[in-house]
């Protein structure tokens, strides 16, 4: 028996049909066809799947769907505008802040909520606002040098 | 920041690099962050089943019975697959470079040998019904005595592991149950050194934890092939070891990999792609093997524990003068890539050190373990761990700075390895001296003086008399392996040994590949 | 059989659908909830939930402190009032983990987590349940004693005000920020004329669930929070504890953890 969900996806309306008990992130890869939150681990551990709910961080995996009725829901597909990348985007290249991309999408999305709160984030802000995100690759400094960088560049989407 | 060291070796190159200690943007970086890479996972196929796996829940046990009749009837469920299904259910990794004997079954069906291994596949409509579906499969099982510590297992008496090696250990070229290496006498150099130290070192086994858990999507294509996306790291690996367990030709596979979101080794041993593909095949239809987070840490492979037990005599002056160790892989139930990672840590000892006595005892060892795979430097960076503990160990014992220890007893050009091969383009004197630089640590001007290039050869050049435990005598030649890149022998300190015939030189040198390889130990000129 | 989520208005009618299905689960925030049906248990198919908004509400009210069970981390540490309690919330998971957790989750979490109920032991907090004993406020000792068996909906969680500098709460975990409890302490130690009245010494992860340290607590009260009034207390430090081993930590090191940690809370060091 499958639920409709409609909600805003990146500015846009969408509508999606779930299995009951469905979460966020499979009514965004399955449904909405989004693929940029990541499975990592189901338990809300790891943050590859964060997404903004509503501007507040979130994690998909562990989101009802149907709770997002109605509400805003941001993935790192709607963080370009146009062919244009987000500073945050731009920061992440210049900074070299991935290697094998898993945790990218989440790692920004958590920058993005931080950095529209708080424009000039400490280093020590910035450390806890990705404390929910596992990277396994980077070793952190080059995200967190990243996250910085975009905060300190003055073009603001 | 990256800092190129030119003024070392500097008389070796041309200064004219164009890549190297620029920095160059990754070309899948644009992909990573606009979230475009694709990972297997980005794979939606219409019509998609999903598979589950049910698990032993004991470390050590017989099968008796798999009654899967009632999960038949579970909803949604649209093929149990059990290890009479799988056309080869017997395989290992490097039977593709006709390494080992296959000891694993892709589904166990009278035995489990450790806890997490496969049983029984479930594909189904849905995740939760292929969830729901496992609770039904009544498995009953006789438990074994399980063994998990190395040493307990090569005891006699221990419990078989796995049959298909009876001992425990595994066997290299159908008779040795482990690697040795032998060179001069280490007894003797025990006898009159002035320390003995001997140290047991343990490692755990190291979970990779990768973002991206293991798994693949296998679907029919067209022309009556199957493709398979996956996480792979070795995508013809693992497309050959799924066609070889599947007993089809491998042209009627089409694996596609893409990024790995975090490999690290542990994404070599083809966990899903074989059970999927399967499933594929058995249904029709597109099918989804994922692992979760817990099944991710509990089945799939870690970095195998190490136990260690390195037993060095060093003299006053502070050169080591023996170095005997004797290492235990922790395989796991099955082999899987651990008789190569012993292979390696045997070519590694005694490290980058020259060590007139050496004598190395490495097994690969079964126990009721989750199988252990490689990881990054797997059989390296145990016995390193190891061997640089039992450095700064032996420097503290005699009261000698651990840095200028390490120069003191490096390898330098022209000095002959345990292996029976000439030290060339030996560099560890710099990287200590640099090091030391870096760290603000100190050390005396004679040891910065000091350099690969000299001090080497000559008596060093020697192979000593070396006994075997067979009671034969070892070949007394090196073995040969020059080429016209290797940096020019240093100039005999004493009088040089007779030299062996000059090495005919390799019919065709690859430019290419020579000059990166580490076989040759060459360095670009 | 596939999953159902029941959403209703009020927590009366949340409360009834779960006397009427034994198996159902409540999902407040989702971080055990999901995470069970993402790891694939079976054993309930039915998930309610309620849209009431009392749930979500703090209410200050002077002496008493109310928390609605779907009060989120986050919203406490946004609330000005409640200032003795953001270094507790901050201790739970990342930011976006506290944007979800809620109060009334949390007591239910299992051990080694828990942490925010374990300074609500430490503050005598009761609840307030729908469903079951309807309207009475349930010492939280007490549903945690039962937790095992609880079939009652938590509505809210009260407690009375503290003075700030009276409650002292530490996590002890191996990654910081974010990290789950080797083990966590609350204390409330209220003074009369420098002597403590009142002493509520809680800790989490040293049992199945949060417990109330009453050996420490009888050996501070009536003391001054001085050198041989802590070495008093820290003598009985792992006295009545059950700590579990599990990958975090063994139950040795958690006993032995618990006394260091004890002494650092009171003394006031880092």
């Amino acid at each position: 028996m499958k639920a409709p969900v409609q909600f805003k996806h990146n500015g846009s309306d969408v509508a999606v049909f779930v299995d009951g008990g469905a979460s966020l992130l499979t009514a965004l890869r399955d449904g909405v066809g989004d693929t940029s939150p990541k499975f990592g681990c189901g338990q809300g551990t790891c943050g590859v799947c964060t997404v903004l709910i509503d501007g507040e961080v979130h994690l998909a995996c562990i989101t009802l769907a149907e709770t997002v009725a109605g509400r805003s829901v941001e993935t790192a597909d709607g963080l370009k505008s146009g062919p244009n990348l987000h500073p945050i985007q731009t920061a992440f290249m210049d900074n070299f802040a991935a290697q094998c991309g898993f945790c990218t999408p989440g790692m920004m999305m958590a920058a993005k909520a931080l950095l529209d709160r708080n424009p000039s984030p400490t280093r020590a802000d910035v450390i806890d606002a990705i404390s929910g995100n596992i990277c396994r690759c980077t070793g952190y400094e080059p995200i967190i040098n990243a996250i910085l960088a975009a905060a300190g560049s003055r073009q603001r989407a | 920041m990256l800092e190129l060291r030119k003024d070392i070796f500097a008389d070796e190159r041309d200064d004219n690099l164009k890549e190297i200690g620029k920095p160059t943007q990754r070309q899948d970086m644009i992909g990573h962050v606009t979230g475009t890479t694709a990972y297997f996972d980005d794979h939606k196929l219409a019509g998609m089943l999903h598979l589950k796996v049910l698990r032993s829940p004991h470390h050590h046990a017989r099968i008796r019975r798999i009654d899967t009749s009632e999960a038949e009837r579970s909803g949604g469920v649209r093929r149990i697959i059990r290890g009479a299904d799988v056309p080869r259910n017997l395989n290992t990794l490097l039977s593709l470079l006709n390494f080992g004997k296959d000891d694993e079954p892709s589904l166990a069906t009278d035995k489990v040998r450790y806890k997490g291994e496969p049983i029984v596949a479930i594909v189904a409509n849905t995740e939760r019904e292929a969830f729901e579906a496992l609770t039904k499969v009544r498995v009953d099982y006789e438990q074994l005595t399980p063994v998990f510590d190395v040493e307990e297992a090569l005891k006699p008496g221990a419990p078989v592991v796995n049959e298909t090696y009876p001992k425990n250990t595994f066997e290299y070229h159908g008779k040795y149950d482990h690697q040795r290496l032998r060179f001069g006498d280490v007894e003797q150099a025990f006898a009159s050194a002035d320390h003995v130290l001997e140290q047991r070192y343990q490692m755990s086994p190291i979970e990779h934890a990768p973002t991206e858990t293991n798994g693949s999507i296998a679907a029919p294509e067209a022309n009556n092939r199957f493709v398979v996306y996956t996480c792979a790291q070795g995508l013809f690996f693992s497309l050959d070891t799924t066609a070889k367990i599947l007993d089809v030709p491998s042209n009627k596979l089409h694996f596609i990999g893409g990024t790995v979101g975090g490999g690290f080794g542990g994404k070599v041993d083809s966990l899903t792609e074989p059970l999927v593909t399967l499933a594929a095949m058995l249904t029709g239809r597109p099918v989804r093997y994922v692992l979760g987070r817990e099944d991710e840490m509990q089945f799939g492979s870690p970095r195998g524990a190490e136990r260690i037990y390195v037993k060095d005599a060093v003299m006053r002056d502070g050169r080591v003068t023996a170095r005997q160790v004797r290492s235990y892989f922790d395989s796991g139930a099955y082999t899987r890539l651990s008789s190569y990672a012993v292979i390696k840590c045997a070519a590694h000892i005694p490290g980058p050190y020259t060590i007139p006595n050496v004598h190395a005892d490495i097994y690969c060892v079964y126990t009721n373990r989750v199988p252990a795979t490689a990881m990054r430097g797997f059989g390296v960076t145990a016995v390193d761990f190891a061997i640089e503990c039992q450095m700064d160990k032996l420097a503290h014992l005699i009261g000698m700075d651990p840095m200028e220890f390490r120069i003191l007893n490096a390898y330098r050009d022209g000095d002959m390895k345990a292996h029976r091969r000439e030290a060339k383009n030996t560099a560890l004197i710099e990287c200590v001296q640099v090091a030391a630089e870096k760290a603000k640590w100190s050390i005396r001007d004679e040891y910065k003086r000091m350099s690969s290039r000299a001090g080497g050869g000559g008596a060093r050049a020697a192979i000593p008399h070396t006994k075997l435990d067979s009671g034969l005598q070892a070949p007394a030649r090196p073995a040969p392996q020059r080429t016209s890149y290797d940096r020019p022998l240093p100039p005999p300190v004493a009088p040089p040994p007779p030299a062996p015939p000059p090495a005919a030189p390799p019919a065709n040198v690859q430019h290419g590949a020579a000059r990166f390889s580490s076989v040759f130990g060459t360095r670009r000129r | 059989m596939p999953i159902t989520v029941k959403t209703f208005a009020t927590l009366g009618e949340a409360a009834s659908a779960l006397q009427s299905d034994r198996t159902a689960h409540f999902l407040a925030g989702g971080t055990l909830v999901m995470r069970a049906i993402n790891e694939g248990d079976t054993s309930f198919s039915t998930v309610v939930r309620a849209t009431d908004r009392a749930f979500g509400e703090i209410r200050p009210a002077g002496a008493r402190v109310t928390l609605g069970a779907g009060v989120t981390m986050a919203q406490v540490m946004a609330n000005g009032e409640l200032s003795f309690l953001h270094a507790v919330a901050r201790s739970v998971g990342g930011p976006a983990i506290r944007n979800m957790a809620t109060v009334g989750g949390n007591l239910f979490a299992p051990s080694p987590y828990g942490d925010f109920t374990v300074a609500l032991l430490a503050l005598d907090a009761t609840l307030a349940m729908q469903g079951g004993y309807s309207g009475r406020e349930t010492p939280l000792e007490e549903f945690l004693a039962n937790r095992e068996r609880n079939t009652s909906l938590v509505a809210s969680v009260t407690f009375n005000r503290p003075n700030p500098d009276a409650f002292r709460f530490r996590k002890v975990s191996r990654v910081k920020p974010k990290g789950i409890s080797v083990l966590s302490i609350a204390a409330h130690l209220p003074a009369n004329g420098g002597r403590i009245a009142g002493a509520r010494v809680a800790y989490g992860a040293m049992a199945p669930a949060p417990m109330r340290a009453k050996s420490v607590e009888r050996a501070l009260e009536g003391r001054a929070l001085d050198e041989s009034g802590i070495t008093a207390a820290v003598a009985a430090a792992a006295e009545g504890t059950t700590p579990q081993t599990d990958a975090l930590a063994s139950a040795w090191y958690r006993r032995e953890m618990v006394a260091v940690h004890l002494k650092r809370l009171l003394s006031g060091s880092q």
